[in-house]
């Protein structure tokens, strides 16, 4: 059997090569708002994200008031309810170049989650009523999904919701769920009907008011110190039905979808690009036997393999881009996504530590532990980081769901 | 080959059990690492009633006159509990340096002075000891050493400043590591001195650590000793140095191997209880072999470590002691990092949480990986000593 002609190579007809780099318009499109950012992101924000400092409130709404005055903080959003119209690379280079700027990362739960449920499934009135406010960050969203029965298995969740005339009674539990204590509202799934044949079945989407009475928010410190997720409980808490997304017992069918978008975004490269720098810059600043910890043979290994991780994931992420472009649904890659991402994030987390050394195991001076107070030394902020980091391959879908999904999509396992 | 404990070695294994099931359950352990000193004066009193204080100290000087293997149950317990009691600092480092120590310029009644002042109190519980020797830019070289000790009028005056010193505050006395010759980085010129953490010019700095226990930064500011506070041989301290954080290496090793076994029990427990998808989570095949491999983990560290602690009581070379310990630290480096992370993988959520043991022995075996040196820095070491 013959091969190709590969004398065609060497024609003036040869076909367009491979090009593994963004076209023009992209990189023109990249270079404006990376020089945008340059101009916008305050340098204490900034500053805070760099170094690991504990994020408030203003901080994380301050970044978003300033892209919403730009009319770029919904960017996937429909142009009438304020998105970009960017196509899906413009969209990827936008969430990397912020990633890498070390702007705050924006809270997803609204912009992120709640919205494309509410496009998707929400009524004209909720629509209305909610898109704008979440658009403009005037209210925090969380998300009500795991409770303590119910993590990876979440179509086991039991938090009960009755139908009472005009409204629904829920009770039951809420756990980890990231800034409950901050939050205006929560999206819920509860269980409208018990009497069912597949767990999947009796599920609503409920948005809950934090503030309606039997509503608690009680904190669940974790091991880095910090205050960032909580349980929550609902004791007869009386919530409208038209809160309710989507028909009674289709909450599975928005969780589903909502899921797929969770997903979304989690390779984090230009966040990771920036980590690796920094780290570069921290590790030769630190001495090993009198030299810079770079020229140790041992560390500089670990780092460059980290590296060569990263160069090669983010040209399968835009392997994968190139894809979505072409119109496919995203899939199972997401996943491959998730995985070697937050694989990366924690291992340069982890090396921050080692360059850091033994002194980097010190976190603060003895005496009361304020939670959440400032903590401008850097080099303590390598340990909680390391610790907090943990949680990237177990938050949004595990990454051993995640393999089940690549096993089960992918691979027809 | 005798792979069995001795009779004393089992009945002090099943005290400290009964010990550590009375006196060290995990809500016990979280009010002592909250409460202002960051450790309990009733465990240090208990332990010393125990006989644990005196383990591996001189039967002349109040101790049972144990070796490194003697302390394994102790070491295993102090690590499945998350013990925060300056046992390490006190017996393992301070008093070990004190009772090896040889100066044989001393006048022959002088000699054993120190070890006669300080180390029955040490077995009895009243006095605790740390080692002042880490500084700044040092990482794990022993011999970095830039604090001075000036010859004056008999004495000497130590100015200097160490880092992150575990147990520091808590300490009574500290041994503190200077050079009296050379330059920082030399092998020759390092002396020990006894100090009074109350003496003049001494200046503490508490510290919180990862691991939930204290350290201290400790500045020495012309802080005047007599002849007397040196211990050893001046100019000659980096082997006793060597010898004996050699010794505690080799029992922080031991020390992993409880921590590790502790962790493993409440993973597989967590793998047996929980339940997802209608099932044990402990069912699902991807989940039993990665149990499976940390159980492997368990067996290959309590194998390197024991090695270790036999090392450290029978090796009388000390490239070849070095060597073995080094080897363990590697190991059982390598162990601590997989065994943590894979624990709160497989916990999940609830792995990250505070309230929970598992966070905690995450943390200490955390700070286990990189006590006394890192996998780098022993796997160097091992390589450059074969």
């Amino acid at each position: 059997m013959r091969g190709p002609p590969l004398s065609c190579l060497a024609t003036a007809d040869r076909p367009k090569p491979m090009d593994l780099d963004y076209s023009a318009d992209e990189r023109a499109f990249r270079d404006h708002v990376r020089g945008w950012l340059r101009a916008h992101l305050p340098a204490p924000m900034r500053d805070k994200v760099v170094r690991y400092a504990p994020l408030d409130r203003d901080d994380l709404l301050g970044w978003h008031r300033i892209l919403a005055d730009q009319g770029w903080i919904a960017p996937s959003w429909p142009r009438e309810w304020g998105g970009t119209g960017w196509n899906v690379v413009q969209r990827h280079i936008f969430e990397e170049e912020c990633g890498y700027a070390g702007a705050p990362p924006l809270i997803p739960f609204g912009l992120a989650m709640c919205a494309p449920v509410l496009l998707e499934f929400g009524s004209d009135a909720q629509k209305r009523r909610f898109l704008p406010r979440i658009y403009r960050g005037e209210d925090i969203w969380c998300q009500g999904y795991s409770e303590p029965g119910s993590g990876s298995d979440l179509a086991s969740l039991r938090t009960s919701a009755v139908r009472r005339d005009d409204r629904y009674i829920v009770n039951g539990q809420k756990t980890w769920t990231t800034i409950a204590h901050l939050a205006d509202w929560i999206f819920c799934l509860v269980r409208t009907d018990a009497a069912i044949e597949r767990k999947q079945d009796g599920i609503s989407f409920l948005l809950i008011d934090m503030k309606t009475r039997g509503v608690t928010v009680r904190p669940l410190p974790l091991m880095d110190g910090r205050h960032e997720v909580n349980e929550v409980f609902f004791d007869d808490v009386e919530v409208p039905i038209e809160n309710r997304v989507h028909d009674e017992g289709k909450g599975w069918t928005v969780a589903k979808y909502l899921l797929g978008h969770e997903r979304m975004n989690t390779a984090r490269i230009g966040t990771s690009k920036r980590e690796l720098e920094r780290l570069k810059v921290f590790a030769a600043a630190q001495s090993k036997n009198g030299a810079p910890l770079t020229e140790d043979p041992r560390f500089r290994d670990k780092l460059s393999r980290v590296e060569i991780e990263l160069m090669a994931l983010a040209i399968t992420n835009l392997r994968f881009l190139d894809q979505l472009r072409g119109g496919r649904v995203p899939g199972a890659e997401v996943s491959m996504l998730k995985i070697k991402g937050t694989e990366i994030q924690q291992a340069l987390a982890e090396l921050m530590l080692e360059a850091g050394g033994p002194l980097a195991q010190v976190l603060g001076p003895a005496g009361p532990v304020d939670i959440g107070a400032p903590n401008d030394d850097f080099l303590a902020a390598l340990a909680p980081r390391y610790c907090n980091m943990r949680k990237t391959t177990i938050y949004a879908g595990s990454n051993e769901i995640q393999r089940n999904i690549i096993a089960r999509h992918a691979l027809g396992l | 080959m005798n792979l069995d404990p001795s009779e004393e070695q089992r009945l002090l294994a099943a005290s400290i059990e009964r010990f550590v099931e009375r006196d060290y359950a995990f809500e016990t352990r979280r009010r002592i690492v909250a409460s202002p000193d960051g450790y309990s004066q009733d465990v240090w009193r208990t332990m010393a009633e125990l006989g644990l204080l005196g383990l591996p100290l001189p039967a002349a000087h109040g101790g049972f006159g144990g070796g490194a293997m003697d302390t394994v149950s102790l070491m295993e317990a102090i690590g499945g509990a998350l013990i925060v009691e300056p046992w390490l600092a006190t017996v393992a480092l301070g008093a070990q340096l004190i009772a090896r120590g040889q100066n044989e310029q001393l006048r022959e009644e002088l000699r054993d002075e120190q070890r006669r002042r300080v180390l029955p109190a040490v077995a009895e519980g009243r006095l605790k000891l740390a080692f002042a020797h880490a500084e700044a830019a040092a990482r794990h070289t022993l011999a970095h050493v830039a604090t001075r000790a000036r010859a004056d009028d008999g004495g000497y005056l130590i100015s200097g400043v160490k880092r992150a010193i575990p147990h520091g505050a808590s300490a009574d006395l500290l041994v503190v590591s200077a050079r009296t010759n050379g330059d920082d980085g030399d092998a020759e010129g390092l002396s020990l001195f006894v100090v009074e953490r109350d003496a003049p010019g001494v200046a503490l700095t508490a510290l919180r650590m990862l691991d939930g226990t204290r350290a201290a930064d400790v500045t020495f500011d012309e802080v005047r000793v007599p002849a007397q506070a040196l211990i050893g041989a001046p100019d000659r301290a980096l082997p006793l140095i060597e010898e004996v954080i050699d010794f505690a290496t080799a029992l922080v090793c031991a020390e992993a191997v409880g921590a590790i076994k502790s962790a493993n029990e409440a993973t597989l427990e967590y793998l047996k209880t929980r339940k997802q998808f209608g099932v044990a989570i402990g069912s699902f095949q991807a989940l039993q072999h990665r149990m499976v491999d940390l159980a492997i983990e368990y067996e290959q560290a309590k194998s390197i470590a024991l090695l270790a602690c036999s090392a450290v009581d029978t090796d009388h070379d000390a490239a070849a002691r070095s060597r073995t310990v080094s080897a363990a630290k590697a190991r059982i480096a390598d162990a601590c990092r997989k065994v943590s992370q894979e624990s709160i993988q497989l916990h999940g959520g609830m792995g990250m949480s505070d309230e929970v043991k598992i966070s905690h022995t995450f943390r200490r075996l955390t700070a286990i990986a990189q006590q006394f040196g890192d996998a780098d820095h022993h796997l160097a070491r091992f390589a450059a000593l074969s």
